[in-house]
């Protein structure tokens, strides 16, 4: 091999540099944020009532297909209530019936959607709700 | 294991029916499931085809017509531009020649020919944008009105083209800034999307009637086109009526008293 040792120094340098980064941040894994559901009005909530429409773990993994359905719902079908599976009636809306607990879209939405450079642009249209406390 | 033709065939034909029938019935168990859980409220107002009917006598100063602009596009966020070319709006004014065109007759009374009219999305029928739209981000609703979804919008303008009343706007920029009041409980727009008069319907869904009607203390009437007691049909039978450009064939729902209550 003509000029082996130096196709196989480059070679090592370019491993090297194009795996920097892996090596370099490995370890160093940034935590999945916890959003944050201390706002005001969750609080005035009675302990037992402390529910979202559906259970925690349901909206964590379908929040996005259940905001979608209920926009068509409204929106194209004339639909206004939503019965949740445990019997209680919301209004669907997420400026109005979501947005009234989860007040604090920077801590609540924003967070886990940064970390997971998910970017929704509901908020081009909804309007956010005004972030005094923060 | 072999088979012969009979027993392929046998099994092909099962299964076929299996599957037909099978799929069938759980997509009506679906669907069923889904549909059961919503509803629109007991308190939604509801018709076949909801219209409205200005009478134009009873509007006079300009503060009635600026009150009833006002109370239309303040609480649905609609944006002041300040400038005719960007302009968005949902309900506004108009002189008599450009309302009713194929009726500007040379010898009007003085007081038609000089009066502003109010105009807005005349929810027709058999709506021309409708027809155009390519994502169907507007269609009709089973009530008669024709409702836009935004966030199917892609900004076309097709709909724009094909209405004969100009009650469409485009919004050439980001809308945010020049909200004067905004309105938390109703969205925005966007830049990039058309909009238009809703004729309300999230205030019908909860059993209000349009902001308009209820500002215009009684000048315009708002109901149920194919109810005959309606207050609509009521104020119909009453008055002779003009619609918008009813030759283009759209069967506007919005009816205009031309003459008012000294001819009733």
């Amino acid at each position: 091999m003509y000029n082996g040792g130096k196709i196989i120094a480059g070679l090592i340098i370019f491993i090297g540099l194009f795996t920097f980064p892996i090596f370099y941040n490995m370890g160093k894994a940034s935590k999945m944020p916890e959003p944050k559901l201390d706002t005001p009005a969750i609080k005035e909530l009675p302990e037992a009532e402390r529910k979202c429409v559906e259970s925690k773990e349901y909206m964590k993994a379908n929040h996005m297909q259940l905001l979608d359905e209920w926009r068509d719902l409204v929106l194209r079908d004339g639909n206004l209530v939503y019965e949740s599976t445990s019997g209680k009636k919301y209004i669907m809306s997420l400026q109005n019936t979501c947005m009234h607990c989860h007040s604090n879209k920077k801590e609540f939405c924003d967070k886990c959607h940064t970390y997971a450079n998910v970017k929704p642009y509901c908020w081009s249209c909804h309007i956010s709700p005004k972030e005094n406390e923060t | 294991m072999s088979i012969n033709r009979r027993n392929f065939l046998k099994f092909a034909g099962a299964s076929t029916l299996i599957g037909v029938t099978g799929t069938a019935v759980i997509e009506k168990i679906l669907l069923t499931d889904a549909e059961a859980a919503v509803s629109p409220g007991s308190e939604a107002l509801t018709a076949k085809r909801w219209a409205m009917v200005i009478d134009v006598s009873k509007i006079k100063t300009e503060d009635d017509y600026k009150k009833i602009i006002h109370a239309c596009h303040s609480i649905h966020n609609v944006p002041d531009i300040g400038n005719k070319k960007d302009e968005v709006k949902w309900i506004w004014e108009e002189d008599y020649e450009h309302s009713f065109p194929g009726v500007s007759d040379e010898f009007v009374p003085e007081s038609i020919e000089h009066k502003s009219f109010l105009l807005l999305c005349n929810h027709c029928a058999k709506p021309a944008c409708v027809r155009v739209c390519p994502t169907k981000a507007t269609f009709k609703r089973p009530d008669g009105i024709v409702a836009m979804d935004y966030h199917r919008c892609i900004g076309c303008r097709f709909c724009m083209a094909a209405c004969p009343y100009g009650a469409r706007s485009f919004n050439w920029r980001d809308p945010r800034p020049f909200i004067k009041e905004e309105t938390k409980e109703f969205p925005t727009r966007m830049k990039g999307v058309v909009e238009k008069c809703t004729f309300c319907s999230e205030r019908l869904a909860r059993g209000l009637k349009p902001a308009c009607v209820e500002a215009s203390n009684g000048a315009l009437v708002f109901g149920d086109l194919e109810d005959p007691n309606s207050e609509v049909r009521k104020a119909l039978s009453a008055h002779y009526t003009l619609r918008r450009k009813p030759e283009v064939g759209t069967a506007p729902s919005v009816y205009y008293v031309i003459g008012g209550n000294e001819h009733a």
